[in-house]
């Protein structure tokens, strides 16, 4: 009796559904291809698997010449961003069961970002609108001798939700407006000016409102809500755009 | 057991042989969802007004240089051809106003930014409302001249 179900539980792991699913990736390669092209691959894929696990077996098993980042894998450095079904997700967030795999499933690089090998884009222009907008705490006043700049708790709410941004870029690469003007500071740089424009233990926000009151500033964002839709954290992006704008225009923060 | 061997390398190198490359250069249109696509309506129909808008100034202006070449031009405007382009005309105007209204609302109204997609489809039965009074009405007089 006790061996049936002990014989019964391995048969039971056996059991748990796997899936063929085709990814089209669109490939480029910058030493052989004038043209990004698409290429198929079939993999075998259970439930819970995720995209990333899907380009990791491609490129360990099928073709390892298949270029993308990851670093952590889990959600949290950003790496991954990639355009999944024709929407920015990071490939370690995307789970198999969430997509249609009657399909296939198309991934391709973030749109917007100079394009250097399959899945990998030239980050430094979103990074360079980032360092533009000073994300950093610039207090003018000293906290007392071995004490911390005090902070209530609903001044800290302010701009709780900026700060979840891990830079995965999945934003700015969505936006119409950056696909376009490539000058346009984007929703990632502007996230995170929000995180110190409302802090109350920062003290320019001055600054940073007239960066972004600037030509290229949150005055391109025409609220089509592709960023806050693509954010693999759950901020609401032009949410936080509004708020800036209504900044500018109050003129205080 | 339908055991899948999907680990071993002989298997699994099986469908590179299959791999077929498509030639499709360009890359997916981004699946926005209704803040997209209210947005690219609404630059549509602004500018299809504002072409619209220049021909109007131009035409209302030929009655300055003589009133027989602004009724004749008027005249053209008579037809069932026309007649079907103001429809197309009036529907750009409802909806750019209606969605015009939304995105000042986004932009003034502390909680529009959450409301926006509820408001998109306000907005579309809006359109829906006004067409429905406007077009019987305005195709029956078009075609009963």
């Amino acid at each position: 009796m006790s061996t049936a179900t002990l014989d019964a539980a391995p048969s039971d792991a056996d059991a748990i559904e796997s899936f063929t699913v085709t990814l089209i990736i669109r490939r480029f390669d910058p030493d052989v291809d004038d043209e990004p092209r698409w290429q198929d691959f079939d993999v075998e894929m259970f439930a819970t698997d995720r995209i990333l696990d899907a380009l990791h077996k491609i490129k360990w098993e099928q073709d390892g010449s298949l270029t993308f980042r990851r670093s952590c894998a889990h959600g949290i450095c950003g790496s991954d961003a990639m355009r999944i079904n024709g929407r920015n997700r990071l490939a370690c967030k995307t789970l198999i069961k969430d997509l249609d795999i009657s399909k296939p499933i198309y991934v391709e690089a973030i749109k917007g970002l100079p394009l250097e090998k399959d899945l990998i884009v030239d980050m430094e222009p979103f990074f360079a609108s980032y360092r533009e907008v000073q994300p950093f705490l610039q207090a003018r006043t000293m906290p007392g001798a071995g004490k911390e700049r005090v902070q209530s708790v609903v001044d800290r709410a302010r701009f709780d939700d900026t700060t979840k941004c891990i830079l995965c870029a999945a934003c700015t690469s969505s936006c119409p407006v950056f696909w376009t003007d490539g000058q346009y500071f984007g929703p990632a740089a502007i996230v995170n000016a929000h995180r110190f424009i409302f802090d109350s233990r920062d003290d320019e926000a001055k600054v940073r409102l007239d960066i972004l009151g600037g030509k290229d500033g949150v005055w391109r964002c025409r609220t089509t809500f592709n960023c806050t839709e693509a954010c693999p954290r759950g901020i609401q992006v032009t949410q936080a755009i509004a708020e800036v704008k209504s900044a500018l225009m109050r003129g205080t923060a | 057991m339908s055991v899948k061997t999907v680990g071993t390398p002989e298997q699994s190198r099986e469908p590179e042989l299959s791999t077929t490359t498509s030639r499709r250069p360009a890359g997916t249109l981004y699946r926005g969802r209704e803040g997209m696509w209210s947005w690219v309506l609404h630059r549509i129909t602004g500018v299809a007004i504002f072409f619209f808008l220049l021909v109007h100034v131009l035409d209302t202006a030929l009655v300055r240089v003589s009133p027989e070449a602004y009724n004749a031009v008027i005249g053209t405007y008579q037809t069932p051809v026309m007649g079907l382009g103001e429809v197309a005309l009036v529907g750009a105007i409802v909806f750019h106003a209606f969605n015009g209204i939304r995105i000042i609302l986004i932009d003034f109204w502390s909680k529009g930014t959450v409301y926006q997609r509820a408001m998109f489809y306000v907005v579309i039965g809006l359109w829906v409302i006004t067409m429905i009074g406007f077009v019987p009405r305005h195709l029956i007089n078009v075609f009963s001249h």
